[in-house]
């Protein structure tokens, strides 16, 4: 077996893997609890150790991929075990190293469905970081294709063991979506692969070598292969006519699981735009662009207006994730290079204030133990910090300038409107949405006099006026523990920071969106360098 | 001068005319493996007439398990210093090739899997097999019987005479050897097939059902074979070629008899619209034939089209092609659509059984050294899986026998989390999760299909494929996320030989899956030969 390069990458795939099956083997039969989540907890927390030596070890201004690693895999097939990456995949590593130990630490209390351990719930959790840093790091288009598919099985049995009372039906649903794509894409990895050997001679799946060769294919060939990836790429980071699984998967998974689904394992689907559909078919990609941009707007005011619509709150969230790939897409297929910088930031600021708002919703349900938003209302009063903290998500969800997502959706819309001016116009009108959803359901919850079937009847009864001073009140429904806090705190640093100084991520990310740029033979138009003097 | 004497004389004279018959050439080393499977059948028979009644069932397995590995151990030793391009012998009959012996090698092992389910006397105590077919389960005969006598174990020549058949179906390279091979080994799975000791009735109806579509289909096999040899004034499938390449003869005798031929093959095969019996014998059959059928049957038959359509119609694909196409789209979407409606779960591994055929077709077609070793390591890889899989299912039982129907495996990840954890993997690997060898299989069939220039039909079998998983997943939906009913089955512990069979199954699904580069070296090592004499 001949194998090169750096471990990095090896070492950040293997150690939630092992550590997921550690914990499961240490949990066994629902012993040991508290040690089982003590050890998950530190093998994320070493997992982040080894995601900030990876992000030392990368070279911003280095080779398109780097801390490259390869070894034989499947020879007769050209396959190899190759990881790899650049500026838009080390994000979203450092992305999936970051929230892994905050899901783990919000998770830590969380209500589990009769007969299920922690034990197990948080190998599962493990096991889908591996996953997901397998799709992010692979390089070789088939060992990506087998991460992709792999990483369904931990989520199916999060959802479906560990979710809420539909979770059965949310779990095939999410299953079978994801299947049916997976499947349609695995046409065009073997399309991808043919047209490869046609022109190269011998069999790969390496994908620096396709995105040489494949780009020159004919442009029907490559539409159809375009479609393919495309469709699959879509389920994932729902695009709207393929978005209905996400509001179940969304609202019946645990709270854990559903930070990582939306905001790690969706943006697979984005992350797939940008590493396969534009390098890898240049031409489909500016063909079917306008059919692209046609649907992230629609998922953008759809998503927005299901959004204000919605009784319940992990729905909620989940219209709103809907709107945001809405705003990625955008960003992607408006091919600037402005746009493109946007969206991947976009990615990285959608999984820390929607992982927030998911967590802080969690947060509000634990203590209400109702998933409707008229069962809450003045909730501030009762718990201050959990108020607060509910309004900063909300912040950073509808990009408030000086929170993280301003920086991202801004530069979207900037760098959309060159190419694309009436699509960037009316996903502006999202914006306001935004302000619509999220505030109204802030006021409802957190403002006003304590009322809603879930505190009331807490506090004093059905029906009781609440004083919300009384002592009745502040022992039922207490505010955030020190736990809590903990876990929010590096989320709120995360939204300050990144929404004042956001350089270093995009130092990261503008080299590779440039180099994705030119893979795809475009240069930015002049009109954006117009933009920046005025 | 006596009556002897001049008997005597004239049978001299008679012979002296006469040129004495040439006895062909025969390559024993490259037949040995054959001949030992045939060679214990007849021993096995032996043993039947005279050994004691409770000596048997050792003896016998034994025999069974040490003429696999004998056979096994033939072909190893034959395959290090084997010409690259394959023997033709016993004047050129048989064609011991890269693919055959693939073929032998895949049948051999899947059936030590199956021998081993056979074997179990503990899941089911005596045995699967009925002693006496007047003798109803449950009762205090049957209990004596079980206790005094054992199990009957004509099975075990039977198995090997089917398997015999089988090595020599997929070998032979004129079309009525390959009957005799598939009349070979059909009898033996007939017999089998009713020899359930539970559910009896069910299981006999399957063995008719078997054996009257069998013999028609049989019958069509047989007039194909006699319209080709019309056509070409040969069995042999390379002057069927030849005659095919560059004459004027009537294309109607060809097509006609390529039609009947196929559909014979076809049905051995249970894909498409010829799979009427799949179901039903799957379902009646002891579980440990189903498994032996379900695996080894597939191999032969799937050996035996890939011969036959490259050994004798490639040069006329064109005209065939289409309609092949089509079978095996209906096939799969009969697999994948009627797979949904199922509430029995060994009916519902036979419509995934269609499902597969399906696939295994759009590979066949291909006629590519990449479709050629695609569709054998499918072969391989799909066999282990369903040998496991039917041993897990002999496992989860009521005091009535097996729990077949799917109801009763509610809730079975809390009885038996390991239980369901081995199913649930194979489950995967049939709907083809990567990391799995059903995963490999998919890829390297589909990926041969789409450089032959079929991409629709890849599309097709994707669809399918993601149509069939819904099934699969139920089971896993049910197993893990439905509350266990009370009066639930249990889960037999594994004896021995049950356990050995699943772990087997289940770690070759698994290392196919995560390592498969050996075998798909040793699948594509090389073509086919025909015999040029």
């Amino acid at each position: 077996m001949n194998q090169s390069g750096s471990v990095l990458l090896l070492v950040l795939l293997l150690v939630p893997l092992v550590g997921g099956l550690v914990v499961a083997v240490l949990g066994r039969g629902g012993r040991a609890e508290r040690a089982a989540k003590l050890t998950a907890l530190g093998f994320s927390l070493v997992e982040l150790v080894v995601a900030i030596a990876t992000w030392v070890g990368y070279d911003p201004a280095g080779a398109r991929l780097q801390l490259t690693f390869s070894a034989d895999w499947i020879p007769p097939l050209g396959v190899r075990f190759s990881l790899g990456v650049d500026g838009i995949a080390l994000v979203m590593l450092a992305l999936i190293a970051v929230l892994v130990p905050i899901v783990i630490g919000g998770s830590w209390a969380e209500k589990l469905p009769e007969g299920r351990t922690a034990a197990g719930f948080f190998a599962l959790l493990l096991l889908m970081e591996a996953g997901m840093v397998g799709v992010f790091a692979a390089t070789d288009v088939f060992l990506f294709y087998v991460f992709f598919e792999a990483v369904l099985v931990p989520m199916y049995f999060l959802i479906g063991r560990f979710g809420g009372p539909r979770r059965q039906y949310a779990a095939v649903k999410f299953f079978l979506y994801s299947l049916l794509g997976g499947l349609i894409m695995l046409a065009s990895v073997i399309g991808v692969y043919v047209v490869g050997a046609e022109r190269l001679g011998t069999g790969t799946f390496d994908w620096a070598t396709l995105v040489t060769v494949v780009k020159d294919a004919p442009a029907s060939t490559q539409i159809w292969l375009f479609l393919g990836f495309f469709v699959a790429f879509a389920i994932k980071a729902p695009l709207v006519p393929l978005h209905t699984w996400l509001p179940d998967a969304g609202a019946e998974a645990p709270v854990g699981a559903g930070v990582l689904l939306v905001g790690v394992l969706d943006k697979i689907g984005t992350f797939g735009f940008l590493r396969y559909c534009l390098p890898l078919f240049p031409v489909a990609s500016q063909e079917l662009a306008p059919l692209v941009l046609v649907l992230s707007v629609a998922g953008v005011l759809y998503g927005s207006l299901l959004a204000v619509a919605q009784s319940d709150l992990k729905r909620f969230v989940a219209y709103t994730s809907i709107a945001h790939f809405g705003f990625i897409a955008l960003g992607v297929f408006a091919f600037s290079s402005q746009a493109q910088a946007g969206a991947v930031l976009y990615m990285v600021n959608h999984g820390i204030s929607t992982g927030m708002l998911f967590l802080v919703i969690a947060m509000v349900m634990a203590r209400g133990g109702s998933r409707t938003i008229s069962d809450y209302g003045g909730m501030a009063k009762l718990t201050p910090v959990l108020g607060g903290l509910f309004l900063v998500a909300g912040l950073s969800s509808l990009a408030l300038p000086g929170t993280n997502s301003f920086v991202s959706e801004f530069l979207v819309l900037i760098g959309s409107f060159p190419n694309a001016p009436v699509y960037t116009v009316l996903a502006a009108f999202g914006m306001v949405l935004a302000a619509l959803y999220v505030l109204w359901v802030y006021q409802q919850i957190m403002q006003g006099p304590v009322r809603g079937n879930a505190l009331v009847g807490l506090a004093g009864g059905p029906g009781a006026a609440v004083n919300p001073d009384s002592d009745t009140a502040r022992a039922s429904v207490s505010d955030l523990s020190r736990r809590e806090v903990a876990v929010l705190a590096p989320l709120v640093a995360l939204v300050l920071v990144l929404g004042f100084y956001p350089k270093p991520v995009l130092d990261v990310i503008t080299p590779s969106v440039n180099a994705t740029m030119s893979e795809v033979g475009l240069s930015d138009p002049v009109t954006v360098q117009e933009g920046n003097s005025r | 001068m006596t009556v002897l004497e001049a008997a005597h004389t004239s049978l001299g004279g008679f012979l002296a005319q006469v040129t004495p018959i040439q006895a062909p050439e025969i390559d024993y080393a490259a037949i040995l493996p054959m001949l030992i499977v045939l060679g214990a059948a007849c021993v096995g028979v032996l043993f039947e007439a005279f050994l004691p009644r409770y000596q048997r069932w050792s003896w016998q397995v034994a025999l069974t398990l040490l003429t696999l590995v004998g056979a096994g151990l033939a072909l190893v030793v034959y395959l290090r210093d084997n010409p690259q391009q394959g023997v033709v012998t016993l004047a050129g009959v048989l064609s011991v090739d890269r693919p055959a012996l693939f073929l032998w090698g895949t049948l051999l092992v899947l059936a030590f899997g199956a021998v081993l389910l056979i074997a179990d006397r503990s899941v089911e105590p005596g045995g699967a097999f009925v002693s006496h077919a007047a003798v109803r389960p449950g009762t205090i005969q049957d209990r004596a019987q079980a206790a005094r006598l054992g199990m009957q174990t004509e099975v075990f020549p039977l198995t090997l005479f089917a398997l015999g058949g089988m090595m020599v179906f997929c070998a032979s390279n004129n079309l009525l050897t390959m009957f005799i091979a598939l009349e070979v080994l059909s009898l033996p799975l007939y017999l089998m097939c009713g020899l359930a000791r539970r559910r009896r009735l069910l299981s006999q109806e399957a063995a008719v059902k078997y054996f009257l579509l069998g013999a028609f289909a049989s019958a069509f096999f047989l007039y194909g074979v006699a319209l080709l040899y019309g056509y070409a004034n040969s069995v042999r499938l390379r002057d069927i070629a030849e005659a095919a390449a560059g004459t004027n003869r009537s294309d109607t005798l060809l097509y006609a008899g390529l039609g009947l031929l196929v559909v014979g093959l076809l049905f051995k095969a249970s894909v498409g619209p010829f799979h009427a019996w799949t179901p039903d014998v799957y379902q009646g059959a002891p579980t440990p034939v189903t498994a032996f059928m379900a695996a080894c049957t597939k191999v032969a038959a799937f050996g035996g089209i890939l011969r036959v359509l490259t050994g004798a119609f490639q040069a006329t694909s064109w005209e065939w092609r289409g309609v092949l196409w089509g079978v095996a789209i209906v096939s799969m979407i009969i697999g994948a659509v009627l797979g949904l409606t199922q509430t029995d779960i060994k009916r519902m591994i036979a419509y995934s059984s269609v499902a597969h055929a399906g696939f295994l077709l759009v590979g066949s077609i291909a006629l590519t050294g990449e479709g050629l070793s695609g569709t054998l390591f499918y072969l391989l890889a799909y066999g282990f899986t369903t040998v496991a899989a039917f041993g897990v299912v002999s496992l989860v039982r009521t005091a009535d026998g097996e729990a077949t129907h799917l109801s009763q495996w509610a809730g079975l990840a809390k009885r038996s989390p390991l239980v369901a954890g081995v199913f649930t993997f194979l489950l995967l690997a049939l709907a083809g999760i990567p990391l799995t060898s059903g995963f490999i299989g998919k890829f390297v069939v589909f990926s041969a299909a789409l450089k032959d220039g079929m991409a629709p039909l890849v599309v097709v079998a994707l669809l399918a494929s993601a149509v069939a998983a819904f099934f699969y997943l139920r089971v896993v939906v049910l197993m893990y996320f439905s509350e266990p009913s009370p009066e639930g089955p249990t889960v037999s512990v594994p004896g021995s030989f049950t356990m050995v069979a699943i772990t087997l199954g289940t770690v070759i699904t698994f290392v196919l899956g995560v390592w498969p580069a050996f075998v798909l070296d040793w699948a594509g090592a090389g073509g086919f030969a025909f015999s040029t004499t």
